[in-house]
């Protein structure tokens, strides 16, 4: 029984839930206020769009490429937002659209040219960061009404008899959403297994009969699809808008995909470890003020985390059978 | 004998900058041309300088690559200002502190690597999150000037030709040795053609990746160092742009993404290139929106024309 | 379905590679009801048959007709399958990142909209219950996380398994390679009734009582030929053995040494990580000793632990001199393709042309126009790329840098494969005038030919040496024999 526990796949499995349970139990030790639920609004705030980015940047790592692109698109997302999706809706719809259909083109271009993802997406940060500029030049715009309502949502508080009423916090309900949407949308549909099955053994899947170049474009449009949605969400939370809001959001939602258990090739991921790896990315930052750790460490207090969550995994495959 | 020298892949890199640099003095009537170049060479000093080590890693073969550069050259450069403290008598000990810093920051990157079997980009990633925060509790955000001394090296010009330029340009000429006539450089190309093919040919893979990583966290720590003492002292951002700029010219440079082909003239080239895409957007006085899209089409056009080579396996 | 229908058939296939003339006029027909049994040594052209069949590799010549349609023009694997046609291929096409029921779904286009999972993994569960009872495994495991067995299993559950296009003809590339006793005879217990219920099935097995066994009729294949085909009745293990073996007859004499005494201390031991008994790999100064038997049985895994044994200690072999490799695989394992042939060469031996700390070219020249002119690579020039040269001066040239370094081991991993015969022989010329010269070889090689070069072989099987023959002791039968000696021997 024990054995079946501990054995590696079981505790690969379990990591990204262990790593976010237990950076809230330091948080509960270090400041039981915090566990609350206006302290988990107030944590966990920044958690849905950082937990979108990260599912976008899964997707794009699904199929063994790398998007450094993703934080400069989220920023032109953002500025669209603030900008046209605010004054001329119809425009920003045309807009955001136009975004996903170049995030498609991209995938193409990569899969029929065979070019490394990492040049060309970090290309692509330019093209997004300079598209962001020419839309929203000096920091300002305002947020749509609609997105900014739909953050700041207040779920109905759910009377439990003898304890009180349960007010769960709009970020953990809009994490479970999305962690659901995109595990049904790539582990649960006959289509998601392709996909994968494309980033596992891309040999196989053509002798199967199935387009790479289709699954390539899927997967990146779909990392511009969450990539948008992470745009929005931010714009909601933020009053205004600038273009390099989310530079940072690249390497955290990186650093999320691997938290969540995912792997940099062989299609092997997971999007509610994904998502769970993004709010233990946010999570860090209040624990790392609580534990007053200087702010100057602490970038590279989330650096260190992720290096030690590597090694606990490198470990934990080391005891396992040799592939 | 021309046939040859058209063959060589590096050559374009130059003729592209040579192209973006008449495209310039066409809008300025050739005014100011020599001071176009002199500084696009002193600007193309610190993109080679950082390039040439990414390349030898790039040659390594796919999957490497080095993004601590930026956190390195970050690093490096306000430890070494706030040692010296703009005095004279102390640049060598801010040199030697600074390549000390290369050096740990090559070993740490590599145990990551080797140790816990983290692909070299996470690795490098992570450990530029963690040496970006070192440079910040350390320098605290603040600006030291560097030596006088310093800064007049980095900056002095001999009939137009910035000095810096002249001694990356040996540098250059030197790690070009290094690449096709030392043991160590054969084993590079060696492994970045087939890792397989090197182990059984005898070559200490381990040994020769461990000794790339840290010439390129050598070289930034270097880059951080001088581009300090040029731009007046170490600021937390004066990495950003070396992300980018060490992959471009690297690429650009026509040095293979493959591995196995290094390629240190079309360093020079690239990095010329993309100081004068950048000063070319400038003068047409486009908006920093366009400037920043252009530079990023072009970019991808360069590779998608340039990458696009099947290697020969 | 009914029995003795014409399901496909070959007409005079040919296809070469390079050199090598893997198909040489080969014609083959499959009829429904029957299973169809084939053997050969290695390298007789059996895999590259089947990949003709599964449409993955397309013959330089013949037809390919199938339930009488002439289908040559546009055969691939798309029409094979809809054709009815399946191959379960020695290297796995399952996706290891997925569960068992998705890749029952990535193989059948039909399994698709609401409780798609559901029905995938009931099509491929209860095809595994028919053919392997009580196998324990769940539609929802991780290929990855399951064992080579089971992964065996399910590649070939999913081959079986039927949505829309019926099934036909299943060719089965070694299928029981990695199961036990048990599964490998519920496997072919199901080919049988699968053949009764009037499939067709094309086994290939080294495991000659297999054949024997399961096949109704067996076809007999030998460089690049049909050499034999007849009702399974009528072979015996001997009589299959006879027709497997190619007997060169005049080139014994000619290539044959002398058994020399073993005596003093040995230069390389080595012991297989999964030897029961005593028996080890010992090696001699000057000696060629041989590892023989049928491909992937070890001898690959044993040459690499002596390789590795030359760096750093090793419980599994020990070396008393430098070792170098001349690999099997050259295109991944050898060459390297963007440098000349001269650099190729001297890779392994730069440290003797270090002045100063840089390489000296002319050393390097001479090094490489010596080998040149020794074992006579065919080039002008020796700056000129690797890969201008054909594969077996390819091969000489990663001969030339073993040679020309200063090991005193030089391990071959089987590298003559793909090698045309001339080569051959100045190739054969020039190892025995090493070893006589001193230099020790260990040599994988799975050609009888190359093993009466040898002093000494040693045949293994399943990972282990199950035989020592000295030079004296040498025949093709004896290798053969115990080669395919299955466990109950």
């Amino acid at each position: 029984m024990i054995a079946t526990v501990l054995s590696p796949k079981v505790l690969r499995a379990a990591l990204p839930a262990l790593s976010l349970l237990i950076l809230l139990v330091a948080v509960w030790y270090l400041n039981p206020r915090a566990i609350s639920p206006l302290g988990f609004n107030l944590m966990f705030n920044l958690a849905v769009p950082i937990a979108l980015a990260t599912v976008a940047q899964m997707c794009v790592i699904t199929v063994n490429d790398l998007d450094l692109g993703i934080g400069a698109y989220v920023g032109f997302v953002v500025c669209v937002a603030a900008t046209w999706l605010y004054d001329t809706p119809l425009l920003g719809i045309a807009a955001l659209i136009g975004g996903i259909v170049l995030y498609m083109a991209v995938g193409a271009l990569i899969h029929v040219r065979n070019l490394p993802s990492i040049v060309v997406t970090l290309g692509m940060s330019f093209v997004w960061l300079g598209l962001a500029i020419l839309v929203l030049p000096t920091p300002g715009g305002k947020a749509p009404e609609w997105l900014a309502a739909l953050m700041k949502y207040k779920p109905p508080a759910i009377p439990i008899p003898g304890w009180g009423d349960l007010q769960i916090p709009f970020p953990i309900i809009a994490a479970v959403v999305i962690a659901i949407v995109a595990h049904v949308l790539l582990m649960r549909t006959s289509y998601g297994s392709i996909l994968r099955g494309s980033g596992g053994n891309p040999k196989a899947i053509e002798r199967a009969g199935w387009s790479l170049l289709k699954t390539k474009v899927v997967m990146f449009g779909a990392a511009g699809f969450f990539g948008m949605l992470a745009g929005l969400a931010l714009i909601g939370l933020t009053t205004s808008a600038q273009a390099n809001v989310a530079e940072r959001y690249t390497l955290l939602s990186i650093a999320g995909v691997i938290l969540g258990g995912g792997y940099f090739v062989g299609g092997r991921v997971s999007p509610v470890g994904a998502v769970i790896g993004a709010m233990t990315l946010t999570l860090s930052l209040p624990f790392l003020t609580f534990l007053k750790i200087p702010p100057d460490w602490q970038i590279g207090a989330q650096g260190a985390i992720l290096i030690v969550v590597l090694a606990l995994r490198a470990i934990i495959d080391r005891l396992g059978p040799q592939q | 004998m021309i046939r040859d020298v058209l063959r060589k892949p590096w050559l374009w890199s130059f003729v592209a900058a040579f192209l973006v640099w008449l495209a310039t003095m066409a809008f300025t009537g050739f005014k100011g041309g020599g001071e176009l170049i002199s500084a696009a060479l002193t600007f193309a000093t610190f993109f080679v300088i950082v390039g040439i080590g990414q390349m030898f890693v790039f040659t390594l073969g796919p999957g490497n690559v080095d993004l601590s550069i930026p956190a390195t050259m970050t690093l490096a450069g306000s430890v070494a200002m706030k040692l010296m403290d703009t005095q004279d008598s102390m640049i060598v000990i801010g040199l030697l502190v600074a390549l000390v810093i290369g050096v740990g920051v090559g070993i740490f990157n590599y145990i990551l690597i080797l140790g816990l079997r983290i692909p070299p980009i996470i690795a490098t990633l992570s450990s530029s999150f963690v040496i970006l925060s070192a440079a910040i509790a350390y320098g605290r955000g603040l600006r030291i000037k560097p030596p006088p001394l310093l800064a007049e090296f980095t900056t002095v010009q001999v009939a137009g030709i910035p000095v810096l330029a002249i001694a990356v340009v040996i540098l250059a000429a030197l790690m070009g040795v290094v690449l096709h006539r030392t043991i160590y450089g054969r084993s590079v190309t060696a492994i970045g053609q087939s890792i397989r093919a090197a182990g059984f040919a005898g070559v200490p893979v381990e040994r020769i990746r461990f000794l790339t990583y840290v010439l390129s966290a050598v070289l930034a720590a270097l880059c951080g160092y001088l581009f300090s003492g040029f731009s007046g002292g170490s600021s937390l951002s004066m990495g950003e742009q070396y992300l980018l700029a060490s992959i471009a010219v690297v690429v650009i440079g026509g040095t293979s993404v493959a591995g196995g082909n290094g390629n240190l003239p079309g360093l020079w080239g690239a990095a010329l290139f993309l100081f004068l895409v950048q000063s070319m957007l400038n003068t047409y006085q486009l908006s920093a929106g366009l400037r920043y899209l252009a530079t990023g089409l072009i970019i991808i056009a360069v590779i998608t024309a340039a990458g696009g080579q099947k290697t020969l396996r | 379905m009914s029995m003795g229908e014409r399901i496909v058939s070959l007409d005079g296939v040919d296809k070469s590679f390079g050199a090598v003339h893997a198909l040489a006029g080969v014609d083959l027909a499959c009829d429904s009801g029957e299973c169809l049994g084939l053997v050969g040594h290695n390298g007789a052209g059996k895999s590259t048959l089947m990949h003709v069949l599964a449409g993955t590799l397309r013959p330089d010549r013949g037809r390919i007709l199938v339930s009488g349609d002439d289908l040559t023009r546009s055969y691939d694997v798309a029409v094979a399958q809809s054709r009815g046609i399946r191959c379960v291929f020695q290297e796995l096409s399952l996706c290891p990142n997925l569960t068992v029921a998705e890749n029952a779904r990535v193989f059948h286009a039909s399994l698709r909209g609401l409780g798609w999972r559901r029905r995938a993994g009931k099509l491929i569960l209860d095809k595994l219950d028919e053919i392997f009872p009580g196998h324990s495994i769940a539609p929802g495991d991780v290929v990855g996380d399951l064992g080579i067995a089971r992964r065996q299993m399910v590649e070939i559950a999913r081959a079986f398994s039927v949505t829309d296009t019926p099934v036909k003809l299943v060719i089965l590339d070694e299928p029981t390679s990695s199961l036990d006793a048990v599964l490998a005879g519920q496997l072919l217990d199901f080919v049988k009734r699968f053949v009764a219920a009037g499939g067709a099935v094309i086994l290939i097995s080294h495991l000659l009582g297999e054949i024997l066994d399961t096949a109704s009729r067996v076809i007999v294949m030998r460089d690049g030929k049909v050499v034999a085909g007849r009702p399974a009745a009528e072979f015996t293990r001997d009589s299959l053995v006879a027709a497997m073996g190619s007997v060169a007859k005049g080139a014994d004499e000619s290539s044959a040494r002398t058994a020399k005494g073993r005596e003093g201390a040995p230069v390389a031991r080595a012991r297989p990580a999964g030897q029961r008994n005593g028996a080890e790999l010992v090696a001699h100064r000057g000696e060629v000793v041989g590892l023989a038997g049928l491909g992937g049985q070890g001898q690959t895994e044993m040459l690499r632990a002596l390789f590795a044994a030359a760096r750093r200690r090793s419980r599994e072999a020990s070396v008393r001199e430098p070792v170098a490799l001349v690999a099997g695989d050259r295109q991944t394992d050898g060459i390297f393709p963007l440098w000349s042939i001269e650099k190729n060469i001297t890779i392994a031996s730069l440290r003797r042309m270090v002045r100063g700390l840089l390489v000296d070219p002319r050393q390097e020249a001479v090094m490489a126009e010596t080998w040149r002119e020794k074992i006579n690579i065919r080039t002008p020039d020796v700056g000129n790329n690797i890969l201008s040269l054909s594969g077996g001066n390819q091969q000489k040239a990663l001969f030339a840098r073993a040679l020309g370094s200063v090991a005193g081991i030089v391990l071959m991993d089987d590298p003559m494969r793909g090698v045309d015969i001339g080569t051959k022989q100045e190739v054969y010329g020039m190892i025995r005038a090493e070893a006589e010269a001193g230099r020790t070889f260990i040599w994988y090689t799975t050609e009888m030919d190359e093993l009466k070069n040898c002093d000494h072989v040693y045949v293994f099987r399943n990972g282990r040496i199950v035989a020592d023959l000295a030079r004296d002791e040498l025949t093709e039968e004896k290798v053969l024999h115990t080669s395919f000696t299955e466990e109950a021997a």
